[in-house]
């Protein structure tokens, strides 16, 4: 369960479209079922009063569905932001990904969300979903009415949740929390432990499963590029990708060199995935490695700042010291 | 399609006795697009050359590739023969099959095998080469010179006398570095300050050359022709046109017990202060950190004296933007810090010294007036140990010292110990060595006279230890030629202390790009054929900032890298490097991370108008590459994320085809 209201979200869109601020708004829009949640544009209160929805279903990140819409209007564009959404859209302003100008950035808190994958595996033929305090009331077709944990439904990127602060917004709805120590690491420490063998028949087993439906690259915030190398027959990677049998981890390994240094560990690319592979773990692996060579870094804390991997200091790491310093991270 | 020549050299033996060159130019036959292979005994001699250019007109070839030494050797020559041929020089390539391969093999199976593979590589590439023309870029006329000791005034003399304008920008009050520390100068026992004094004096009358003294190098931006440096001129508190140099400050300032730094700290001087008698330029600076007006507003004696009214309190630190054409870097050297030799005592008496000490123990201008006397008691010292390579060639005690051997301590403990034998009979000096090494004109010579005229106890053996005792410095020390330990109470003892570069050569190199090895020497282009350059272009060396020296050969390479400045300050214009970074501005996102990574500002962003397929326009943020500022190092092209940014000569798709040859 939100601690802001869905209510309260909508008084603040009617008062920012009344007041001609905003002539468009980007929010959660209900799918086939209930916990089937689709980002949407509205244009207008009347679309807001009959499709927005606000619950902890609506874990998609908006950020970068600015770079479109702020192109398409002269006004601002009101977009809702968890405190995880505030760090890509901090990390596109660096990027010089849209024009900060042209968005009213309204900051809502966020308890974590609910993962219709979990839901799934836990509950059989769910048709709605009611939240209840920290409780879940799954309605189904044949099996009646089933209770369930909040937290059993949350995403694995909400069990790590790594900052309930908001690093951005215009104004901010509810309250703020603090950077979290929350052991987003763990799982990548179980992987480096792993000897490469056992590692890589890992990633074999989990990214075999891909069937290369560039979800995952669409709705990552740091995918935004004009042409996307995959897309692209002359960047001389296209056909690399398809170098092997395994060709699946190409363009996942790619991906993640792409966005290291620059992924804000969203979580998105999991989120998304049909095939339920834990993408975020390649991120995160690229993320603690950085920390542990350069010292600690947060992409999109902050605008403007350089990331270690395009930046110089007398104290960057020799070589030499790279094994060493890459062993001693916490 | 191309029409690919190669060319595989024999380098004599050098790469035909591991590498089957028959073998390798059989083999690169069959690659995509050559049409003629061939091998030959010298390819950079004037038949190889004419061998390519005959098979250029023969088979009309459109690319070549010379498998041969690296291409830092000869690439210029075979672009060259490419020219004069009539094909553009950029579809020459080089396998490096000498320094990467024969040299670095022993077996013949192997040394082809893989002399074949990079031959393909470089095959690959050339399919894919495109002609390319450099730009030009004109030259500032105009030289800074980093460093005023006299590495850095006799570059400035030669370069200003040759009619162009220097800076000179010396960090300390004044120019003159170390020479002007010491006292006599090996071999002709001349008077370091009768011979560097007047070249200081010629530095500050000559029309053409600028003091930035008391002033350092904070950043450097640009390329060879045309860099823009900033350099801080620290406030000394005293109008450097207005004072006279009278001295009148420096006699009635209250703060009378500062360590005087030019004395080594072995006598003291006042908060304002001008550092010799012959400083130039000569002005008193005011030392901020001993100064009570400057502390706590409260004295302003100096002020009241001056009758030039000089004195500024409230200066500021003040920057100063210049460009140059070429920089010379003369940073010269420090002794080593003595706090690891504690077996030395060092720490432990002031009767321990080091040579650097002593020069100013010797000289008349020196804290004793130039008498020999001990510092700890002002008494004469009748015996005197020298222990020599005192952190020099300290291959076991790397932590301690300096691998390398300091080069001038030989000579210069010869010079302190038949001076004081000289000077002082009655007195008794053993030198402590592992060899001497006296090569360098009269060298000798000089080194046998201070043995045989003067007397001075040569003994081959290390100093163990040094322990205060009294009035005596007992020194515990074996005799190697004798096979025994000796034990000797010695009033002095003098330390040979290993020279390192100075502190400030590690930034400054960071900041010049320029490279430096472990030691942190400036590395030069080669060590043999260009001693005087950096491999940074417009970069030039000049004294120990190099390696130890001593004076001549200072003096000798600072003239040799005033000439290779002068080479490049007649030039009008330079031939830029066509191998520079370009943008596809169709698939660049404006993300900026280019702009960051770049070293030398060559990219900039602007917003342009683009017309989109359904005939709308669209403003977008794109990078832009000022290819006159472009050094070619492609930092951009790997941190590009969508690989907009693209490397002429390197592109992304000819290192990926190199890549996939190999691989294949």
């Amino acid at each position: 369960m939100q601690e802001i209201t869905r209510e309260a979200l909508v008084a603040k869109a009617s008062e920012l479209f009344e007041k001609g601020v905003v002539d468009r708004m980007l929010g959660w829009k209900k799918g086939e079922f209930s916990y089937d949640v689709t980002p949407g544009v509205f244009t207008s209160m009347d679309e807001v009063n009959k499709d927005f929805i606000w619950d902890d279903f609506c874990g998609a990140n908006f950020s970068k569905y600015l770079l479109k819409e702020t192109a398409k209007t002269e006004k601002k564009v009101l977009v809702f932001l968890k405190p995880c959404d505030t760090y890509s859209f901090n990390q596109l302003l660096t990027e010089h990904r849209f024009d900060r100008e042209k968005v009213y950035a309204v900051g809502i808190p966020c308890n974590g969300m609910a993962d219709p994958k979990k839901l799934k595996e836990l509950v059989d033929g769910v048709s709605s979903v009611d939240f209840e305090g920290d409780k879940v009331v799954a309605h189904t077709l044949f099996d009646g009415d089933k209770e369930l944990a909040c937290a059993d439904l949350l995403p694995d990127r909400c069990v790590h949740c790594k900052s309930k602060k908001h690093v951005a917004y215009d104004e901010l709805l509810g309250s703020d929390g603090e950077v979290l120590d929350s052991g987003r690491f763990d799982e990548v420490e179980k992987l480096e432990k792993m000897t490469p063998d056992e590692r890589f028949a890992f990633w074999q087993g989990e990214l075999s499963r891909c069937i290369r439906c560039n979800a995952c690259r669409d709705v990552c915030p740091a995918c935004t590029c004009e042409k996307c190398v995959f897309d692209n027959p002359n960047s001389g990677v296209e056909n690399k990708a398809a170098a092997n049998s395994f060709e699946e981890k190409m363009f996942h390994i790619i991906r993640a060199f792409h966005v290291a240094g620059r992924c804000t560990d969203c979580g998105e690319c999991s989120r998304v995935c049909p095939q339920h592979i834990p993408l975020h773990l390649l991120n995160r692996k690229f993320i603690k490695d950085i920390d542990a060579f350069y010292g600690d870094y947060q992409a999109g804390e902050e605008v403007g700042s350089r990331a270690p991997l395009v930046n110089y200091t007398q104290g960057d790491l020799e070589p030499s010291e790279a094994v060493e310093r890459g062993n001693h991270h916490e | 399609m191309q029409r690919i020549g190669v060319f595989v050299c024999w380098c004599g033996s050098n790469i035909a006795g591991t590498v089957d060159v028959k073998a390798v130019s059989e083999a690169l036959k069959n690659e995509p697009g050559v049409v003629f292979s061939t091998n030959y005994q010298y390819m950079c001699s004037q038949a190889g050359q004419n061998l390519i250019k005959d098979a250029i007109k023969e088979h009309h070839l459109t690319g070549i590739v010379v498998c041969s030494c690296s291409p830092r050797m000869h690439e210029n020559t075979f672009r060259k023969t490419a020219q004069s041929a009539g094909i553009n020089p950029y579809m020459v390539e080089i396998a490096n099959v000498r320094e990467q391969c024969s040299w670095v093999h022993k077996d013949m199976a192997t040394g082809t095998e893989k002399a074949i593979i990079l031959g393909k590589a470089a095959v690959a590439k050339v399919n894919l080469n495109t002609p390319l023309t450099p730009g030009e870029s004109p030259v500032t006329k105009r030289a800074l010179v980093i460093g005023g000791g006299i590495a850095g005034i006799q570059t400035a003399l030669d370069i200003a006398d040759a009619g162009f304008p220097v800076d000179i920008v010396e960090t300390k009050p004044t120019i003159g570095g170390k020479m002007a520390q010491l006292d006599k100068t090996f071999p002709t026992l001349d008077c370091a300050a009768c011979i560097l004094t007047p070249k200081m004096v010629d530095v500050a009358q000559h029309e053409k050359i600028r003091i930035f003294s008391y002033s350092e190098v904070t950043q450097v931006k640009g390329f060879v022709g045309n860099f823009d440096v900033t350099i801080k001129r620290k406030a000394r508190y005293v109008k450097e046109d207005v004072c006279t140099g009278c001295g009148a400050c420096t006699e009635k300032c209250p703060m009378k017990h500062v360590p005087n730094e030019f004395n080594l700290g072995m006598d003291e001087r006042h908060a304002v202060y001008i550092p010799f008698a012959q400083a130039v330029p000569k002005v008193a600076t005011i030392d901020p950190r001993y100064c009570m007006m400057l502390k706590n507003g409260k004295c302003g004696l100096c002020s009241k004296v001056c009758a030039a009214g000089a004195i500024d309190y409230k200066a500021k630190d003040e920057f100063v933007e210049e460009k140059y054409g070429a920089i010379v870097v003369a940073t010269g050297f420090n002794p080593i810090s003595m706090d690891k030799f504690d077996e030395f005592a060092y720490s432990q008496s002031k009767d321990v010294i080091t040579s650097l000490e002593l020069e100013r123990l010797m000289n008349a201008a020196g804290p004793t007036g130039g008498t020999l006397l001990r510092p700890s008691d002002r008494e004469h010292p009748h015996t005197i140990v020298f222990v020599q390579c005192v952190g020099s060639r300290c291959a076991s005690c790397a932590e301690k010292g300096k691998e390398y051997c300091s080069k001038i301590c030989c000579m210069y403990t010869a010079k302190h110990a038949m001076l004081i034998r000289d000077k002082y009979p009655d007195t008794d000096v053993y030198v402590f060595y592992i060899d001497v090494r006296t090569p360098g004109k009269n060298f000798d010579e000089f080194y046998r006279r201070a043995v045989e005229e003067y007397g001075v106890h040569y003994i081959k053996g290390m100093v163990g230890k040094v322990t205060p005792e009294g009035k005596k410095l007992k020194v515990q020390a074996s005799d190697l030629l004798a096979g025994e330990q000796l034990h000797i109470d010695a009033d002095l003892v003098v330390l040979a202390a290993a020279i390192e570069p100075d502190k400030s050569a590690r930034p400054l190199a960071t900041m010049l790009t320029a490279s430096m090895d472990t030691n942190d020497f400036f590395t030069e282009a080669h060590p043999k054929l260009r001693p005087v350059e950096s491999p940074t272009a417009g970069i030039f060396l000049s004294g120990t900032c190099q390696g130890p020296k001593d004076i001549p050969e200072t003096v000798s390479q600072a003239g040799a890298a005033a000439s290779k400045v002068i080479g490049l300050l007649a030039k009008d214009k330079l031939l830029g490097n066509p191998c520079v970074a370009h943008s596809d501005e169709m698939m660049c996102n404006g993300c900026s991370t280019c702009e960051r990574v770049c070293p030398y500002g060559a990219i900039t962003y602007m917003d342009k108008e683009f017309r989109m397929p359904d005939r709308t326009t669209k403003v977008r943020r794109v990078a832009s590459v000022n290819e006159a500022v472009c050094q070619g190092c492609g930092a951009c092209t790997v941190a590009c994320p969508s690989g907009a940014m693209d490397l002429k000569g390197f592109l992304n798709r000819q290192i990926m085809a190199e890549v996939d040859a190999i691989c294949k």
